[in-house]
């Protein structure tokens, strides 16, 4: 309660610096806004684009929440999305299964290639004590200069260089149901992926031995080492699942959202898997809830910017400040802290609790 | 192969300078206790705010040379002053410094882009012209190292390098560096003695801000002319040095000349024939391969600041 407190707040205050930016460039907040909310969920179309936006956001915010709860900072999530979608891609130009066939090995390609893609740092903050954030940036460049090369060596777009060869689109996650049902929206499969991925992580945190050895590890890594936990394992257990996730989110975004993998580009996504992940308090149903309010700001802002003279790169910005806020939450904490105590002050007429009571 | 390498090495240095001062400002921030993963957000500030006053200040004043130091100067005082943000949040309100630093990188590549866009339409930031290189007088006749150190440098090197070793002194021969690193390594110890251990932090934080912007600007004045919205991952790089120099000015220093010089070899890799016949990826994914290595060797000594990205609490013992 308390942690949806603070998100919600640290959401309207982002907002409110949107809105004050706007101003700042002598645009009117109130028409940005109302246009942004326009271009996201005036139609079918749009809210399903929106959702589809909101995909891989969904799978990034789970994967560094997931990391997170062993305390575990996977900031490689746009690496693992890149090999992930990568791995999918080489496998729907390579193999000619059935359709059904098909789009499970592609999904099972990504998931296994973004858990290796994460092992290494795992791997190497268990045995050696390398710090992930580091190894993980070190993995993300190394996945970026893998897809810069391997992309154009053996799966060439017909036209272009910099990307791979388009999908067909029954190679996609995309499928005639969700396209007709939402008025030719780009939105597919992967929604549904992401939506099985929130109740499997959901469980596997809160119901799980394994969930709650992950979440002992990282609440005190010696206290759990103590209490008879393998901490080494859970660690390179946590970046597997971590990986994993992203990859997932790589095969939804390169292979569902778009269908070709373009060279030369980290997904943003894997980073505002951060913000996904602190606004959602790491808990799955937050991160769904956090990402589609991205998804909502993302795929809003460009009618946004084609009615109005205020840049695309609005949603970024007013992310990044809601992200500041929740981070500094201390100091909403202090201010709501300080807002209870003076309600209570005002009818203290029962008794105050003893020192040493509680 | 001699000639190779004396044709590069102009570019590797290059490469090398804004790393290096980026890696240094992040030496003062994490000697003092501050993880800063925002350098690249910072970075990005300085390039931004450096590209903006020079474009505008050209069409004021005349002197050329003058006008792109004070984008300098303008991109250390705006990295300073963003800095501060996160300062703020981690020394003041104990914000998990990781996050806290994420949240910075992406306010910057945003507010910017957002901010040039606004301004320019396409979101780049062209300047007319950066510093030209040029040779040290007689010091480039000297066999050898002339070539290597004194041929076609640009006036920034020197600057950067005279702040590497002002840093060093200031880390090692000053109370403000004793302090500075006591706060890194048991800030209740520093407490005890009478330092004001945030006081401290926040001079930390800020070096590193001022620092970082150079960085950014450096960039925009030496290589690209042009700001794009991104310093494509040098920040990012420059932390890897630091923990790769193992907190050491010049460990930082042999660390970033070692990224410059592999970038380098990478980039210029396809127009060398003794170096085409490698497979490019190789060449591009070294350095980072090669970090990783490092970090799993150094993982045993470490001489990371032992309170490097706890929040300070002055009551724990």
């Amino acid at each position: 309660m308390r942690n949806t407190i603070v998100s919600l707040i640290s959401i309207i205050l982002g907002l409110v610096a949107g809105g004050i930016l706007m101003l700042f460039i002598g645009s009117n907040p109130i028409e940005g806004y109302s246009y942004l909310l326009q271009g996201a969920l005036k139609n079918l179309e749009r809210i399903g684009n929106t959702l589809a936006t909101a995909t891989p956001l969904v799978f990034t915010g789970l994967s560094v929440a997931f990391a997170f709860r062993t305390g575990l900072f996977n900031i490689g999530a746009s690496g693992q999305m890149l090999v992930g979608g990568l791995a999918a891609t080489a496998v729907a130009l390579t193999f000619d299964f059935s359709r059904p066939i098909l789009l499970l090995v592609m999904v099972l390609a990504g998931l296994v290639a973004g858990a290796l893609w994460a092992f290494v740092p795992g791997l190497l903050k268990a045995k050696f004590n390398v710090h992930e954030v580091v190894s993980t940036i070190m993995m993300n460049w190394i996945a970026y200069w893998t897809i810069y090369y391997i992309v154009p060596g053996y799966f060439k777009g017909e036209f272009l260089e910099t990307e791979s060869k388009k999908l067909a689109e029954s190679e996609t996650l995309r499928t005639p149901f969700l396209t007709n049902m939402f008025d030719g929206s780009y939105i597919n499969l992967g929604l549904f992926l992401a939506v099985i991925a929130v109740i499997i992580i959901a469980f596997i945190i809160d119901k799980t031995t394994l969930g709650f050895e992950l979440k002992a590890v990282g609440f005190n890594r010696f206290a759990a080492e103590y209490a008879g936990m393998k901490v080494n394992r859970n660690i390179i257990l946590s970046m597997l699942i971590s990986g994993a996730l992203a990859g997932v989110g790589g095969v939804a975004l390169y292979t569902g959202n778009a269908s070709s993998i373009q060279i030369g580009i980290l997904p943003a996504q894997g980073y505002d898997g951060i913000a996904v992940a602190l606004l959602g308090a790491n808990h799955p149903v937050g991160v769904f809830f956090a990402a589609v309010l991205f998804g909502i700001l993302y795929s809003g802002t460009g009618f946004m910017n084609a009615m109005t003279e205020i840049p695309p790169e609005l949603a970024n910005t007013i992310i990044a400040i809601i992200i500041y806020f929740a981070a500094t939450s201390v100091m909403i904490e202090r201010l709501l802290n300080k807002f209870k105590a003076r309600k209570s002050n005002k009818d203290k007429s029962g008794p105050v609790v003893e020192k040493g009571d509680s | 192969m001699w000639s190779i390498i004396e044709q590069i090495f102009p570019y590797a240095i290059i490469f090398t300078i804004p790393l290096l001062i980026t890696a240094l400002g992040g030496l003062f921030s994490e000697r003092s206790g501050i993880v800063n993963i925002a350098l690249e957000g910072l970075m990005v500030i300085g390039a931004f705010s450096g590209a903006l006053s020079i474009h505008y200040l050209s069409g004021v004043l005349d002197n050329h040379t003058l006008v792109l130091w004070l984008g300098l100067l303008a991109a250390i005082i705006a990295g300073m002053l963003f800095s501060i943000l996160h300062a703020f949040a981690s020394i003041n309100l104990n914000a998990n410094q990781i996050i806290s630093g994420t949240a910075i990188n992406l306010i910057a590549t945003a507010l910017t882009v957002f901010l040039a866009r606004n301004m320019t339409g396409s979101g780049n930031i062209r300047i007319s012209s950066g510093f030209s290189p040029s040779n040290v007088p007689f010091l480039s006749d000297i066999p050898v190292i002339g070539d290597l150190f004194f041929t076609k440098t640009y006036p920034t090197t020197w600057f950067v390098l005279v702040i590497l070793f002002v840093s060093s002194f200031i880390l090692y021969k000053t109370k403000f560096g004793l302090r500075l690193r006591s706060c890194g390594e048991f800030p209740q110890a520093a407490e005890a003695a009478g330092i004001n251990v945030r006081r401290v932090r926040y001079s930390g934080v800020l070096i590193s801000g001022a620092f970082a912007g150079l960085g950014g600007a450096l960039i925009i004045v030496t290589q690209s002319g042009e700001f794009t919205g991104t310093v494509a991952g040098l920040g990012f790089l420059a932390l890897a040095s630091l923990i790769f120099g193992q907190w050491k000015p010049l460990g930082v220093l042999a660390a970033t000349f070692f990224f410059g010089f592999a970038s380098t070899i990478a980039n210029v890799s396809q127009v060398i024939p003794e170096l085409a016949v490698i497979p490019p990826i190789l060449l591009k994914i070294f350095p980072y391969v090669v970090t990783l290595i490092a970090l799993v060797i150094f993982s045993k000594s470490s001489q990371a600041p032992k309170a490097v990205g706890e929040t300070f609490d002055s009551g724990k013992r």
